[in-house]
């Protein structure tokens, strides 16, 4: 490949990547050095064990957390750098979120919940609407727009939350164990929509999970592991101890 | 918009509980409006004296009477424009429960000077032709089922014997705060009576009501009356009538205090129950809360919520308990009759029990509203699982 002599900029840079959690007294290194490129459009998915630390690296690149060292240069801006009120701000703009239980607000309809993040910029009542129903189109929920989350099965409201998640079409979609709680055929659909976001509208992912099968969507996987990264056979990225 | 929708849709989720909340405040404020309505109504006769009023009596207490010969003197003090008088006559009708002041007054005097009762003039004139009638408040009338040309027995205390009345007029509030549980009747009756019967004195009067020609010149005007019978038998204490009334009022100010108190104290524990129901709710919905943070929401919008939740309560609570403290209030009115004179819900009780709603809801939310809106993303987060 000549991406060897021009290899495409990375969309993200982690660099020395460290954090750590307090417990009792007592200090557990999590993550201890992670270093890691990812570029634009790829489809990274993170492995490892229960408790190995995927979530934790997945807040830090999605700017929900903080690290104790290290930097994440998100298209040359470092967000560990940013202040609460602009990183609340770059988030809204840059990452969409998909959680492992949907996240949805109950007491709002699945129109209302993916409309959620637009109300937060300045297009008008129509634009949003245009753009709901664009992306419950997407995710094939046009028919359940009127329902609450309470309405509707698991794997729909997973749906509404990847409509959520693109709504403000965000570069970045972070999707922790999003079929972890979902049935076979449910999990199939989401991770088909999660391809489709990646491939049809080129968004970046990052996607925790456990499932193989979820796994070989990915384009790339990473292993973690006693706080350290471990590239899979298929894999573009390298790691660095 | 959607901020609304979130607040309100928030309060309903869960019904029970919202309503048991919102019950304990139409309670707590209603029940807060009546004991002020209660306390209020203990200085609705200091309210509305006239500012040109002074009450002139026995300086050394109230149960000893002055000379009937004092009337002329003081009348001819500079400032003075009329001089009435009355005894406290404090007689039983029917049952010593049934309370109401009985004066015996001057009348032509007392009825000048008191314009706010409204007595039908032919009806006043009846009166001062019976030198046995009497004039009674609108009130008292209708507590007890009393109209022009009844007998009204009294059963005297100060004045032994049975006393025979016969209603000739009934007056009626110029003002909704008027006071009308009043009895008046001929101030000579009652002397003339005495002296027949030959117990008691004769021409004493009980105080002097002396109308000033300028409110400004009050003190001035009561000084020069007590001056006037210094180092006599019979000295005189002389005050604004508001005075007056708020030193009948200070005798049983401790019982007055402690109705207030327990107003607030109503109010102190709805706002626990309150506060207690929004750190429950706010405690539930970490995640959601967590949730529109990582969103992009900021923590003011999540602590908003909060507050609008908990200022909608309160707003419901609050208007449903001032609704329901006029029809209450009327019903305590009649229950208590002419003991309480003047039961009127004011307009300040009712922004007094808005304004404490509001500072429940305010209160409420705080602690909850902080927590909420400081949460770590990630702490709130793993609440979900
Ligand atoms: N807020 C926290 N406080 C203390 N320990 C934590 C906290 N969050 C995560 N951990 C610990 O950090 C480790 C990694 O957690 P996590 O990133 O959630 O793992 P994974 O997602 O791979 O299962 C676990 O041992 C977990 O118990
Ligand atoms: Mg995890």
């Amino acid at each position: 490949m000549h991406a060897a002599e021009r290899p495409a900029p990375a969309l993200i840079r982690i660099r020395n990547l460290a954090k750590s959690y307090r417990r009792g007294g007592q200090v557990v290194p999590v993550l201890t050095d992670i270093t890691l490129d990812v570029r634009a459009g790829d489809f990274l998915g993170l492995m490892g064990p229960s408790g190995s630390g995927k979530s934790t690296l997945l807040n830090l690149i999605a700017g929900i957390d903080k690290p104790d060292a290290g930097e994440i240069l998100f298209d040359g801006v470092d967000i560990t750098r940013l202040g609460e009120r602009e990183l609340a701000d770059w988030r809204a703009g840059t990452v969409g979120f998909v959680f492992q239980f949907y996240n949805l607000m109950p007491v709002l309809t699945a129109y209302e919940n993916v409309e959620l993040p637009l109300t937060l910029t300045r297009l008008s009542r129509r634009e949003r609407r245009a753009h709901v129903e664009a992306a419950l189109a997407l995710v094939g929920l046009s028919e359940r727009m009127a329902h609450y989350p309470a309405e509707l099965s698991g794997g729909q409201q997973q749906r509404v939350a990847i409509a959520r998640a693109i709504i403000s079409d965000p570069r970045l979609i972070v999707a922790d164990e999003p079929t972890g709680d979902l049935d076979r055929h449910s999990a199939a659909e989401v991770l088909a929509l999660m391809d489709r976001l990646n491939t049809d509208l080129g968004k970046t992912i990052v996607m925790v999970t456990h499932d193989r099968r979820a796994a070989e969507r990915a384009h790339a996987i990473m292993y973690l592991d006693k706080g350290e990264l471990s590239t899979a056979a298929d894999v573009h990225e390298r790691s660095v101890r | 918009m959607q901020f609304a929708k979130l607040v309100l849709r928030n309060a309903l989720r869960h019904k029970l509980r919202t309503a048991l909340t919102v019950l304990g405040l139409v309670v707590a404020i209603a029940s807060f409006g009546l004991l002020q309505t209660v306390v209020g109504a203990w200085y609705a006769g200091a309210e509305s004296a006239a500012p040109t009023r002074l009450v002139t009596r026995n300086a050394v207490s109230l149960v000893f009477p002055l000379p009937l010969g004092y009337r002329d003197k003081i009348r001819s003090v500079d400032g003075v424009r009329s001089v009435s008088y009355a005894n406290w006559f404090a007689g039983i009708y029917q049952d010593p429960k049934n309370f109401f002041p009985q004066l015996a007054v001057e009348p032509r005097t007392y009825f000048d000077m008191y314009r706010d009762y409204l007595v039908p003039a032919d009806d006043f004139a009846a009166f001062l032709r019976d030198r046995k009638g009497a004039v009674i408040g609108r009130k008292l009338a209708d507590t007890h089922r009393l109209k022009v040309g009844d007998v009204m027995p009294l059963r005297g205390t100060i004045y032994p014997g049975t006393w025979e009345f016969t209603i000739r007029a009934i007056y009626d509030g110029a003002e909704q705060k008027t006071d009308t549980s009043q009895m008046f009747f001929h101030w000579d009756y009652l002397n003339e009576t005495v002296k027949k019967r030959g117990r008691g004195r004769a021409d004493q009067v009980g105080i002097y009501l002396v109308d000033v020609t300028d409110a400004d010149r009050a003190a001035e005007v009561s000084q020069a009356i007590d001056a006037l019978f210094r180092n006599s038998l019979a000295e005189t204490l002389t005050e604004t009538e508001r005075a007056f009334q708020i030193g009948f009022v200070k005798q049983t100010e401790a019982l007055v205090v402690a109705i207030r108190i327990v107003s607030y104290v109503v109010i102190a524990i709805i706002l626990a129950v309150m506060a207690n129901t929004m750190a429950m709710t706010a405690r539930e919905r970490l995640a959601e809360y967590a949730t529109l943070k990582a969103l992009g929401f900021s923590p003011a919008f999540v602590a908003a919520l909060i507050f609008g939740e908990s200022l909608a309560i309160a707003a419901v609570g609050a208007a449903a308990g001032i609704a329901l403290t006029f029809p209450v209030g009327d019903w305590f009115a009649q229950r208590v009759g002419t003991l309480i004179p003047v039961f009127e819900v004011s307009a300040q009780t009712v922004a007094l029990q808005a304004l404490c709603a509001l500072a429940v809801g305010v209160a409420a939310a705080i602690i909850p509203g902080r927590r909420a809106a400081r949460v770590r993303i990630v702490e709130g987060l793993r609440a979900v699982g």
